[in-house]
Protein backbone atom coordinates (compact mmCIF):
# COMPACT_ATOMS: atom_id res chain seq x y z
CA UNK A 1 0.00 0.00 0.00
CA UNK A 2 0.93 3.39 -0.79
CA UNK A 3 1.83 6.31 1.93
CA UNK A 4 0.58 9.68 1.58
CA UNK A 5 3.42 12.15 1.89
CA UNK A 6 3.49 15.96 2.92
CA UNK A 7 5.23 19.34 2.15
CA UNK A 8 6.94 19.86 5.40
CA UNK A 9 8.18 23.35 4.11
CA UNK A 10 8.81 25.05 1.15
CA UNK A 11 10.46 28.52 0.18
CA UNK A 12 11.24 30.87 -2.91
CA UNK A 13 13.67 32.65 -3.90
CA UNK A 14 12.87 35.40 -6.87
CA UNK A 15 13.04 39.17 -7.52
CA UNK A 16 15.08 39.93 -4.45
CA UNK A 17 13.64 38.13 -1.98
CA UNK A 18 13.63 35.24 0.33
CA UNK A 19 10.61 33.65 1.52
CA UNK A 20 10.27 30.19 3.74
CA UNK A 21 6.38 28.92 3.97
CA UNK A 22 5.24 32.16 2.12
CA UNK A 23 7.28 34.33 4.59
CA UNK A 24 9.60 36.73 3.47
CA UNK A 25 13.07 36.36 5.55
CA UNK A 26 15.12 38.34 3.14
CA UNK A 27 14.78 40.90 0.27
CA UNK A 28 16.06 43.79 -1.38
CA UNK A 29 16.08 46.01 -4.18
CA UNK A 30 18.98 45.27 -5.83
CA UNK A 31 18.70 43.33 -8.88
CA UNK A 32 22.17 42.57 -9.91
CA UNK A 33 22.18 38.23 -9.11
CA UNK A 34 25.70 38.59 -7.43
CA UNK A 35 24.56 41.49 -5.24
CA UNK A 36 21.11 40.16 -3.81
CA UNK A 37 23.51 36.62 -3.34
CA UNK A 38 25.86 38.59 -1.36
CA UNK A 39 23.57 40.70 0.07
CA UNK A 40 21.07 36.93 1.15
CA UNK A 41 24.38 35.34 2.27
CA UNK A 42 24.93 38.23 5.12
CA UNK A 43 21.60 37.93 6.43
CA UNK A 44 20.56 34.10 5.66
CA UNK A 45 23.95 32.33 6.24
CA UNK A 46 26.65 34.45 7.34
CA UNK A 47 30.07 31.50 8.11
CA UNK A 48 30.37 29.53 4.80
CA UNK A 49 32.70 31.48 2.48
CA UNK A 50 33.21 28.55 0.01
CA UNK A 51 29.57 30.26 -0.99
CA UNK A 52 31.69 33.02 -3.04
CA UNK A 53 33.44 30.25 -5.05
CA UNK A 54 29.90 28.71 -6.19
CA UNK A 55 28.62 29.46 -9.47
CA UNK A 56 25.41 30.82 -9.76
CA UNK A 57 23.07 27.67 -10.33
CA UNK A 58 25.23 26.58 -7.41
CA UNK A 59 24.47 29.59 -4.95
CA UNK A 60 21.11 29.27 -5.57
CA UNK A 61 20.31 25.97 -4.72
CA UNK A 62 22.44 26.21 -1.70
CA UNK A 63 21.06 29.40 -0.51
CA UNK A 64 17.29 27.96 -1.16
CA UNK A 65 18.58 24.90 0.25
CA UNK A 66 20.13 26.48 3.43
CA UNK A 67 16.97 28.21 4.45
CA UNK A 68 14.69 25.19 5.14
CA UNK A 69 17.85 22.79 6.08
CA UNK A 70 19.41 24.63 8.59
CA UNK A 71 17.00 23.20 11.76
CA UNK A 72 17.00 20.00 10.02
CA UNK A 73 17.93 16.88 12.40
CA UNK A 74 17.21 14.06 9.63
CA UNK A 75 20.11 13.11 6.95
CA UNK A 76 18.41 10.70 4.86
CA UNK A 77 16.97 13.32 2.46
CA UNK A 78 17.13 12.56 -1.31
CA UNK A 79 17.85 15.59 -3.35
CA UNK A 80 15.99 16.04 -6.29
CA UNK A 81 15.78 19.31 -8.44
CA UNK A 82 15.13 20.13 -11.65
CA UNK A 83 15.24 23.36 -13.76
CA UNK A 84 15.91 24.50 -17.48
CA UNK A 85 18.91 25.82 -18.41
CA UNK A 86 21.18 22.92 -17.33
CA UNK A 87 24.21 24.50 -15.88
CA UNK A 88 24.59 26.64 -19.60
CA UNK A 89 24.68 29.93 -17.49
CA UNK A 90 28.28 28.67 -16.32
CA UNK A 91 28.84 26.33 -19.57
CA UNK A 92 28.45 29.70 -21.32
CA UNK A 93 31.37 31.28 -18.81
CA UNK A 94 33.77 28.59 -19.48
CA UNK A 95 33.51 28.85 -23.19
CA UNK A 96 34.35 32.30 -22.98
CA UNK A 97 38.01 31.23 -21.27
CA UNK A 98 38.34 28.68 -24.47
CA UNK A 99 37.50 30.13 -27.29
CA UNK A 100 40.57 32.17 -28.27
CA UNK A 101 43.31 29.96 -28.92
CA UNK A 102 46.08 31.94 -28.02
CA UNK A 103 44.47 32.93 -25.01
CA UNK A 104 43.21 29.96 -24.13
CA UNK A 105 42.98 29.34 -20.20
CA UNK A 106 40.46 27.31 -19.07
CA UNK A 107 39.49 27.86 -15.44
CA UNK A 108 39.69 25.13 -13.30
CA UNK A 109 37.31 26.52 -10.75
CA UNK A 110 34.46 27.24 -13.41
CA UNK A 111 35.01 24.26 -15.15
CA UNK A 112 33.92 22.21 -12.05
CA UNK A 113 30.61 23.77 -12.02
CA UNK A 114 29.48 22.99 -16.08
CA UNK A 115 27.28 20.24 -14.74
CA UNK A 116 24.04 21.17 -13.28
CA UNK A 117 24.15 18.50 -10.44
CA UNK A 118 26.78 19.73 -8.49
CA UNK A 119 24.88 22.26 -7.19
CA UNK A 120 23.40 19.39 -5.12
CA UNK A 121 26.66 18.30 -4.33
CA UNK A 122 27.39 21.56 -2.61
CA UNK A 123 23.90 21.16 -0.89
CA UNK A 124 25.03 17.83 0.39
CA UNK A 125 28.51 18.80 1.78
CA UNK A 126 26.85 21.66 3.82
CA UNK A 127 24.46 19.26 5.28
CA UNK A 128 26.09 16.07 5.53
CA UNK A 129 23.97 14.14 3.08
CA UNK A 130 25.06 10.43 1.53
CA UNK A 131 21.85 10.63 -0.06
CA UNK A 132 19.88 9.34 -3.23
CA UNK A 133 20.09 12.33 -5.72
CA UNK A 134 18.67 13.35 -9.56
CA UNK A 135 18.43 16.75 -11.12
CA UNK A 136 16.12 16.87 -14.27
CA UNK A 137 16.03 19.36 -17.00
CA UNK A 138 12.69 20.09 -18.36
CA UNK A 139 11.45 22.92 -20.40
CA UNK A 140 8.60 23.75 -17.48
CA UNK A 141 8.61 23.38 -13.87
CA UNK A 142 6.67 19.83 -13.51
CA UNK A 143 5.81 18.83 -10.00
CA UNK A 144 4.53 15.15 -11.83
CA UNK A 145 7.72 13.95 -12.32
CA UNK A 146 9.50 15.16 -8.76
CA UNK A 147 6.48 14.02 -6.60
CA UNK A 148 6.26 10.57 -8.49
CA UNK A 149 10.33 10.61 -7.78
CA UNK A 150 10.05 11.46 -4.51
CA UNK A 151 6.97 9.42 -3.69
CA UNK A 152 8.95 5.86 -4.96
CA UNK A 153 12.26 6.76 -2.77
CA UNK A 154 9.64 7.48 0.21
CA UNK A 155 7.71 4.32 -0.53
CA UNK A 156 10.35 2.38 -0.53
CA UNK A 157 12.53 3.22 2.16
CA UNK A 158 15.63 4.88 0.34
CA UNK A 159 14.93 7.84 2.00
CA UNK A 160 13.02 9.44 5.18
CA UNK A 161 12.55 12.60 3.41
CA UNK A 162 13.30 14.64 0.10
CA UNK A 163 14.33 17.81 -0.80
CA UNK A 164 12.87 18.94 -4.54
CA UNK A 165 12.04 21.60 -6.45
CA UNK A 166 13.08 24.44 -9.39
CA UNK A 167 16.56 25.92 -9.38
CA UNK A 168 17.29 28.43 -12.22
CA UNK A 169 19.68 30.35 -13.13
CA UNK A 170 20.71 31.83 -16.40
CA UNK A 171 21.64 35.26 -17.81
CA UNK A 172 20.96 37.09 -15.04
CA UNK A 173 17.44 35.78 -14.21
CA UNK A 174 17.03 33.29 -11.39
CA UNK A 175 14.13 31.24 -9.54
CA UNK A 176 14.16 29.12 -7.26
CA UNK A 177 11.14 26.84 -5.54
CA UNK A 178 12.35 24.01 -3.07
CA UNK A 179 9.76 21.98 -0.70
CA UNK A 180 10.86 19.29 1.63
CA UNK A 181 8.43 16.05 0.75
CA UNK A 182 7.98 14.04 4.61
CA UNK A 183 5.81 11.88 6.05
CA UNK A 184 4.37 14.68 8.34
CA UNK A 185 3.44 17.83 7.48
CA UNK A 186 1.11 20.55 6.80
CA UNK A 187 0.31 20.50 2.73
CA UNK A 188 -0.56 17.43 1.47
CA UNK A 189 2.02 16.17 -1.28
CA UNK A 190 0.38 16.23 -4.28
CA UNK A 191 0.65 17.83 -7.88
CA UNK A 192 -2.06 20.36 -7.42
CA UNK A 193 -0.64 21.19 -3.96
CA UNK A 194 3.13 21.66 -5.71
CA UNK A 195 1.77 23.63 -8.68
CA UNK A 196 -0.10 25.94 -5.69
CA UNK A 197 2.64 26.71 -3.79
CA UNK A 198 4.90 27.15 -6.73
CA UNK B 1 59.78 42.40 -5.05
CA UNK B 2 57.32 44.48 -2.33
CA UNK B 3 55.06 45.39 -5.02
CA UNK B 4 54.81 41.89 -6.48
CA UNK B 5 53.84 40.40 -3.21
CA UNK B 6 50.86 43.39 -3.02
CA UNK B 7 49.87 42.17 -6.46
CA UNK B 8 49.91 38.76 -5.52
CA UNK B 9 47.60 39.20 -3.02
CA UNK B 10 45.15 40.76 -4.95
CA UNK B 11 45.02 38.84 -7.56
CA UNK B 12 44.63 35.67 -5.29
CA UNK B 13 41.75 37.71 -3.37
CA UNK B 14 39.91 38.35 -7.00
CA UNK B 15 41.09 35.20 -8.77
CA UNK B 16 39.86 32.57 -5.79
CA UNK B 17 37.26 34.69 -4.89
CA UNK B 18 38.34 35.28 -1.15
CA UNK B 19 35.01 37.35 -0.16
CA UNK B 20 35.66 39.51 3.36
CA UNK B 21 39.50 38.64 3.09
CA UNK B 22 42.13 41.84 2.35
CA UNK B 23 45.51 42.31 1.29
CA UNK B 24 46.45 43.70 4.69
CA UNK B 25 45.40 40.35 6.64
CA UNK B 26 47.20 37.98 3.99
CA UNK B 27 51.29 38.14 6.11
CA UNK B 28 53.74 37.39 3.44
CA UNK B 29 54.89 34.25 5.18
CA UNK B 30 51.10 32.95 6.08
CA UNK B 31 50.79 29.26 4.89
CA UNK B 32 48.37 29.70 1.75
CA UNK B 33 46.70 26.00 2.08
CA UNK B 34 45.54 24.27 5.40
CA UNK B 35 45.25 26.49 8.19
CA UNK B 36 46.01 29.72 6.40
CA UNK B 37 44.08 31.00 3.88
CA UNK B 38 42.54 27.69 3.67
CA UNK B 39 42.35 27.35 -0.60
CA UNK B 40 41.84 24.05 -1.76
CA UNK B 41 43.18 21.39 -4.56
CA UNK B 42 40.86 23.87 -7.30
CA UNK B 43 42.45 26.99 -6.05
CA UNK B 44 45.93 25.11 -6.78
CA UNK B 45 45.28 24.47 -10.19
CA UNK B 46 44.15 28.17 -10.61
CA UNK B 47 47.29 29.10 -8.97
CA UNK B 48 49.12 27.44 -12.04
CA UNK B 49 46.87 29.06 -14.71
CA UNK B 50 47.56 32.16 -12.71
CA UNK B 51 51.61 31.48 -13.20
CA UNK B 52 50.87 30.69 -17.00
CA UNK B 53 48.25 33.58 -17.87
CA UNK B 54 50.02 36.78 -16.06
CA UNK B 55 53.65 35.75 -15.79
CA UNK B 56 54.12 33.40 -18.56
CA UNK B 57 55.62 30.69 -16.41
CA UNK B 58 54.23 27.50 -17.11
CA UNK B 59 54.81 24.24 -14.59
CA UNK B 60 56.47 21.06 -16.10
CA UNK B 61 55.10 19.21 -12.97
CA UNK B 62 52.13 20.04 -10.93
CA UNK B 63 53.14 18.65 -7.83
CA UNK B 64 56.11 21.71 -7.75
CA UNK B 65 53.22 24.09 -6.83
CA UNK B 66 53.19 22.43 -3.37
CA UNK B 67 56.55 24.33 -2.77
CA UNK B 68 55.72 27.17 -4.91
CA UNK B 69 52.49 28.33 -3.84
CA UNK B 70 53.44 27.63 0.23
CA UNK B 71 53.22 31.40 0.88
CA UNK B 72 53.09 34.93 -0.77
CA UNK B 73 56.96 34.77 -0.19
CA UNK B 74 57.80 31.29 -1.78
CA UNK B 75 55.46 32.25 -4.62
CA UNK B 76 57.29 36.03 -5.43
CA UNK B 77 60.41 34.49 -5.25
CA UNK B 78 59.99 31.72 -7.58
CA UNK B 79 58.13 34.13 -9.87
CA UNK B 80 60.76 36.78 -9.82
CA UNK B 81 63.73 34.10 -10.78
CA UNK B 82 61.72 32.60 -13.39
CA UNK B 83 59.22 34.96 -15.09
CA UNK B 84 59.68 34.92 -18.89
Amino acid sequence: MKNNFYIQNYCHVKDGEVSVNGKTVFKTSETDFKLVMKAAYKKLIVDYPKFFKMDNLSKLGFLAAHVLLENEKEKNIALILSNKASSLDTDRTYQESIKNAEQYYPSPAVFVYTLPNICMGEISIKHKLYSENCFFVTDEFAPETLSTYANELLDSNKAEKALCGWVDVDNGKYNAFLYVVAKKGTFVHSEAEINRLY
Amino acid sequence: MSNLKLELKEKIIEQLNLEDVSVDEIADNDPLFGDGLGLDSIDALELIVMLDKDYGIKLADPKEGRKIFESIDTMAAYISANKA
